[in-house]
């Protein structure tokens, strides 16, 4: 077990980049510690692999630093980092049973011959792969393939840390649930470090007790799923985390605060006086559509609003509102009335956030 | 539901029934035919049933034969086979020398039988042949003409020049084809060089090593231009091989009786090892 420190670290898979865009992991300094439960979150081709590829030393990053436990180990295989990886895909060695498989990393450390059997024995039970143990690997369905691929990982107790590359996306939903669950009952057990790669912030915060949520190559954020959904640092992960996700309306900054279309928009004073302050001309209110208010009649800061439509998804509704020249999502209740096609909306100041150059401005807490 | 009878169909397969007739069955069933006769001239033949093939199989030459194409055939795939897996594996995976290192490995295949004969006959020599001269300055006392062991080692060198390159094309292809997610989960599992091989590569290379042992075996086992080219089979009878003794005996003896017989039988014999093998491999792992 470790602690898995990523220092000053920047790669790129060209030989020669010339500027950011070329850089599928952009300069970024980073602390896993030992033990924990975490999940590496962020849409396709944002870098999380190749994140996951040099934490585990299957690829050597091309600036910066891999520290575990505060030693370096740029240079080591991943065999000398002890790290297991689980890939997105099913590798299993199609030759070997499945007993063979799960005892193939074990075998290769020569370890002696019991205590294989029982470490073997003890993983495929909690996969439940106790009746397929002597098949050939081969043979086993897709979902029994990536319970070996995974199992491989998890026969090594002593491992540094276990890292996931999506391992569940080959695998249905009724068993994914369970498998996560089992997921985190051996970390809970074992108490290894886990990373977990995942687009699906849902998969992300079962599994999870922090989430690192990446974009165009950084961690933009790192915190428990309630602090991403409750002040996202930056406009993405506010547009990335929560469905829908978090309502982002443009701004310019006026004597007292900000207003879009003409509407003053009524913020916290502590964030107006940043807005005043800023010279950038990028600067967005966010407000989450869980947050945004909704009724029948007007009140002191509410604004008119035109109702396009509304979404009924079963539990909750999502109405699609129009406000000036903006379209604002809010979500509510199943049971709440709406009549006609005009609304009252609120924005509760503790809500709302302020956004300059996409980063959140912190510092107004009610 | 009726089914439709319409024997009109059968036409349509008069194509390739045509072609394999041509191709095999009628060229086939007419050594069936010279071997159970004694053809003495057009129009002179008798029916003689199976002597001809009670005599081949107790004939001590070609049992000799048969002894030495088997020997030489083994020596081949034990040779080759390694060797062409080895060269695959140390062979670089992409780039110039990738291709640089293909091309190299082509050029064997590209010559044709009697010029591989003809190089290695002058290659071996001892006055003119580099590899002859060459042997014999280090204070070898090699001839290949003179000397059974020398001849044999030549034949088996010139056959491992020209073909372990279709070998390693073969097992190059076949390792390829081995996804990259496959190493890496062996690098994960702190698998070594020789656990990669033998739990990765191998079992991945067994369809590809499939059609090498069995073209090498039959090949080998057909073996004619070369050794007849370069030692015309002896020194004595050392290195002739069945396909020598059988074109002596069908064009220079023109005994085309014990010749057809001794077709039927060399055929049977290539098929019947080629099965095995194709058997045995198929079937290494087959179980549950």
């Amino acid at each position: 077990m470790a602690e898995i420190q990523l220092k000053s670290l920047a790669h790129s898979y060209s030989k020669h980049p010339s500027g950011a865009e070329d850089y599928a992991i952009r300069q970024m300094s980073h602390v896993w510690h030992n033990g924990g439960a975490y999940a590496l979150l962020g849409p396709s081709g944002c870098g999380k692999s190749t994140m996951l590829n040099i934490i585990s030393g299957l690829l050597q990053p091309s600036e910066g630093e891999v520290l575990f436990d505060n030693v370096k180990v740029n240079e080591l295989s991943p065999k000398d980092r002890n790290i297991a990886q689980v890939f997105q895909f099913p590798v299993i060695y199609d030759s070997m049973t499945v007993y063979d498989n799960l005892a193939f990393p074990l075998r290769n450390v020569g370890m002696p011959k019991a205590k294989i059997k029982a470490k073997v024995d003890e993983i495929a039970a909690i996969l439940e792969l106790g009746e397929v143990l002597h098949n050939k690997a081969r043979n086993l369905t897709a979902d029994e393939k990536q319970k070996v691929s995974m199992g491989r990982g998890l026969v090594r107790d002593d491992v540094s840390a276990i890292l996931f590359d999506e391992p569940l996306t080959v695998i249905d939903p009724q068993l994914k649930w369970k498998l996560r669950r089992k997921l985190k009952q051996i970390h809970e057990q074992f108490n290894i470090t886990m990373v977990y790669v995942t687009h699906d912030q849902l998969e992300a915060s079962t599994f999870a007790d922090k989430i690192a949520v990446m974009y165009e190559g950084q961690i933009v954020q790192f915190g428990t799923p309630r602090e991403l959904f409750e002040s996202p640092n930056h406009t993405f992960v506010g547009y990335f985390i929560g469905s829908p996700g978090m309502n982002l309306i443009p701004v310019q900054r006026t004597e007292t605060g900000v207003e879009f279309d003409g509407l003053p928009l009524h913020i916290h004073p502590e964030l107006a006086k940043y807005a005043e302050t800023s010279t950038s001309s990028n600067i967005k209110i966010g407000i989450r559509p869980e947050f945004v208010r909704l009724s029948n009649t007007p009140a002191d800061d509410s604004y008119e609003c035109h109702v396009k439509y509304i979404e009924d998804l079963g539990t909750y509704r999502i109405v699609t509102l129009e406000l000036g020249s903006q379209t604002l999502l809010a979500r509510i209740d199943e049971d709440q009335v709406i009549e006609g096609d005009t609304v009252h909306i609120g924005f509760p100041r503790q809500w709302l956030k302020l956004y300059i150059d996409e980063f959140l401005v912190e510092g107004a807490t009610e | 539901m009726n089914k439709v009878s319409n024997n009109k169909a059968w036409w349509l397969v008069l194509p390739v029934f045509i072609l394999v007739a041509f191709s095999a069955l009628i060229p086939l069933m007419t050594v069936v035919n010279y071997s159970v006769q004694d053809i003495f001239g057009p129009g002179q033949a008798y029916f003689v049933g199976t002597e001809w093939f009670e005599e081949i199989l107790g004939d001590e030459r070609l049992q000799d034969s048969l002894g030495r194409q088997f020997l030489f055939s083994a020596a081949v795939l034990l040779i080759q086979i390694p060797l062409g897996i080895g060269i695959a594996l140390m062979m670089p995976t992409r780039g110039k020398r990738a291709s640089v290192c293909l091309i190299m490995l082509a050029i064997p295949l590209l010559i044709p039988w009697n010029v591989v004969g003809t190089i290695w006959q002058i290659f071996g020599r001892g006055d003119i042949g580099l590899f002859g001269w060459g042997l014999n300055q280090l204070g070898f006392d090699y001839n290949y003409t003179a000397n059974t062991g020398d001849a044999w080692a030549t034949v088996l060198l010139m056959d491992v020049w020209h073909w372990t390159p279709l070998v390693a094309l073969l097992c190059y292809s076949g390792l390829k084809a081995i996804p990259e997610a496959f190493y890496q989960a062996a690098e994960i599992d702190r698998a070594s060089k020789w656990a990669i091989f033998r739990y990765i590569q191998l079992p991945r290379l067994k369809s590809v090593l499939v059609i090498a042992v069995l073209l090498r075996f039959m090949d080998s086992f057909m073996i004619y231009t070369e050794p007849f080219v370069l030692t015309g089979g002896g020194p004595g009878s050392s290195t002739t091989f069945l396909s020598q003794t059988l074109t002596t005996m069908a064009i220079g003896q023109f005994d085309i009786g014990r010749a057809a017989a001794f077709s039927l039988i060399y055929f049977l014999i290539v098929l019947l090892v080629s099965w095995l093998f194709f058997t045995a491999i198929t079937h290494l792992d087959k179980q549950k």
